[in-house]
């Protein structure tokens, strides 16, 4: 019999206390891991951006628009190699419950700013030719089920009406971490529209992408944008893309760090469950470990007989949760509407810490029985009544 | 023949609320190899503390005793942890098998700390069992033995290592009268079979009937 038999043995002596407790571990492991994954799902948008693209909107707020004749003067600036610009255009495609990013763009630069949205040549040929085209992301596309050709109807509200856009592209992710939930369509489209419609509202863009030659020059070039439009009807605010994705976080960020708190506040409720049943466990066995004490066994033995134990249980619970949260999270997936989360998965670093938390919650709980086991006196021992 | 137990001056308090409370007074003693030594006494005598003391589980408060030449009395925890697992045998009146292990993983558990191969472990784990006549009952739990047959499992684990000293303390205290008679012939056989040295306490006459040389304790004292 090896020492490791008798560990197995002690970690199931008491089965249903043993499978109660590795199923709150699963359980806590679960919910770590589904906190951790929305609370990285959130951040996805700022993984995504790039360091060589500046994002300029109106300083007051981004809701408000900055004229179109904006584009050509930030062109000239030194250090600029491309603008692009697009305008939230929202609507309502199917039902209000159908959410995902649609938005008027410059048909001529978007892709090129963007790399990361892969189109084929053909595809971008005839996005940029057709003036009632758009391009959808992949994931977008196999959600409801569209193809090269078919026609999006699109219920207007922030621009009402009823628009149709025929499908010319499906764009693919480049990166893990690039947003395949987007609906892009041609601005021009869009302001042909309003200029017989909304006159006032026409030459109206929602922001400015800048994409520059020198990612460290960043800083200086934001000034010079923002400078060249100070005292207009309409001053800007640019700011590096990271930035600009942040302060979309700005608002939830609250949220966020409660779900993160969160997170952790679970690791430490499930080592206080898991430091009980080790507790009693230990407790339960005093006399057992006095005879083993007695026998000849060491304090070394004493700490791998009830660390172990405790390591069991965690690994197993821990295991068990890691498990089933890959198709908790891929069903959470299909439920939650692409466009809210457009990247939701488990990442490796969630793996690592969820594995890295059981392993803790193990070790960290076997500590006061093993103090007590350690300092307990054989006599003592014999004399204890559980 | 020579002792193999020397207990010299040994004096025994244990502290209660600030309060020394004496337990063994100055006891000296001699236990010579080969002897089935009983100590008898009323409950609170001292007789299971002096044991404890001689099997190196406790500490005296003074004095110095000697097992073959050895104080164990100047030996620290972890070398006292080797020492007995090298020399003593326990038998416990409550038997104090590990419920979750067989009649035979139980014996084999001394021998954990050992460096015998798989084959010599259950080479010396089967002859322990056939001395205490359970062969038959080696892969049963302790809750499917009978209070003496538990009994006996503990004795085979006392002895699987082949220990210089048995000791017993109360070894038939829980048991009913054919039981004890069963253990008490096995520990007379066990010390003039195999010559092992043993040291019982017990309180029952009927047990130390059994022995070679019977010493009283009351409060303390050696009568």
């Amino acid at each position: 019999m090896k020492i490791l038999k008798l560990v197995f043995k002690n970690a199931f002596r008491h089965k249903l206390r043993s499978f109660l407790t590795i199923l709150g571990i699963a359980i806590a492991v679960i919910a770590f891991g589904v906190l951790r994954t929305v609370v990285t799902a959130w951040y996805v948008g700022v993984e995504a951006t790039s360091a060589n693209r500046l994002v300029t909107r109106q300083a007051v707020s981004f809701i408000f628009p900055l004229p179109f004749t904006y584009r050509d003067k930030i062109q000239q600036i030194p250090g600029v190699s491309q603008v692009t610009f697009a305008t939230w255009f929202q609507g309502v495609y199917i039902d209000k419950n159908q959410f995902f990013a649609r938005f008027a763009c410059d048909a001529e630069t978007m892709f090129d700013v963007y790399p990361e949205f892969l189109l084929t040549k053909k595809e971008l040929e005839t996005f940029k030719r057709e003036q009632n085209s758009c391009v959808v992301g992949e994931d977008i596309a196999k959600q409801y089920k569209l193809k090269i050709g078919d026609v999006m109807p699109i219920e207007g509200d922030i621009y009402p009406g009823r628009w149709e856009f025929v499908i010319r592209g499906i764009y693919k992710p480049r990166d893990k971490t690039t947003d395949a939930t987007q609906m892009m369509f041609h601005w021009n489209y869009v302001n042909e529209r309003m200029k017989k419609e909304s006159p006032e509202r026409a030459g109206d863009v929602g922001w400015y992408i800048v994409k520059i030659k020198d990612p460290s020059k960043a800083g200086i070039i934001s000034k010079q944008i923002d400078d060249l439009f100070k005292n207009s009807n309409a001053e800007t605010k640019t700011e590096s893309e990271r930035a600009f994705a942040q302060s979309f976080l700005a608002s939830t960020s609250a949220i966020i760090t409660a779900m993160n708190i969160l997170s952790f506040v679970i690791i430490g409720i499930i080592l206080l469950v898991l430091g009980n049943t080790m507790i009693m466990s230990a407790r339960e066995r005093t006399r057992e470990y006095a005879v083993m004490k007695t026998i000849g066994f060491s304090g070394s033995h004493l700490v791998g007989l009830i660390m172990g134990e405790s390591l069991i249980i965690s690994i197993i619970g821990g295991a068990l949760g890691l498990t089933l949260t890959f198709p908790l999270i891929q069903g959470l997936e299909k439920v939650i509407p692409k466009g809210f989360f457009p990247v939701f998965e488990i990442e490796p670093i969630t793996v690592v810490l969820a594995s890295l938390a059981a392993l803790l919650i193990g070790v960290l709980s076997s500590l006061s029985p093993i103090q007590r086991a350690l300092k307990m006196k054989i006599v003592e021992g014999f004399r204890f009544v559980g | 023949m020579p002792a193999i137990i020397e207990v010299k001056n040994i004096s025994k308090s244990y502290t209660r609320d600030s309060f020394a409370i004496p337990v063994l007074n100055n006891i000296t003693l001699d236990i010579e190899e080969g002897e089935f030594f009983c100590l008898m006494g009323p409950s609170g005598s001292g007789k299971t503390t002096l044991l404890n003391l001689i099997a190196g589980i406790d500490k005296p408060t003074k004095g110095n005793i000697f097992i073959k030449d050895t104080d164990i009395t100047m030996l620290n925890e972890s070398s006292l942890a080797k020492w007995r697992a090298n020399n003593i045998g326990f038998v416990f009146q409550f038997y104090n098998l590990i419920p979750v292990l067989t009649a035979y993983e139980n014996v084999e558990l001394p021998l954990m700390l050992t460096h015998l191969s798989k084959a010599e472990k259950k080479q010396h784990v089967e002859a322990a069992l056939n001395v205490v006549g359970l062969s038959d009952r080696m892969f049963h739990y302790p809750k499917q033995l009978s209070g003496g047959q538990e009994q006996r499992v503990a004795i085979a684990r006392a002895i699987v290592t082949d220990p210089l000293i048995l000791v017993a303390d109360e070894p038939t205290g829980d048991l009913d009268k054919n039981s004890a008679t069963e253990i008490l012939i096995l520990l007379d056989r066990l010390n003039k079979e195999f010559k092992k040295t043993i040291l019982m306490v017990t309180h029952d006459p009927h047990a130390a009937e059994k022995a070679s040389k019977i010493r009283h304790l009351e409060k303390g004292d050696l009568i």
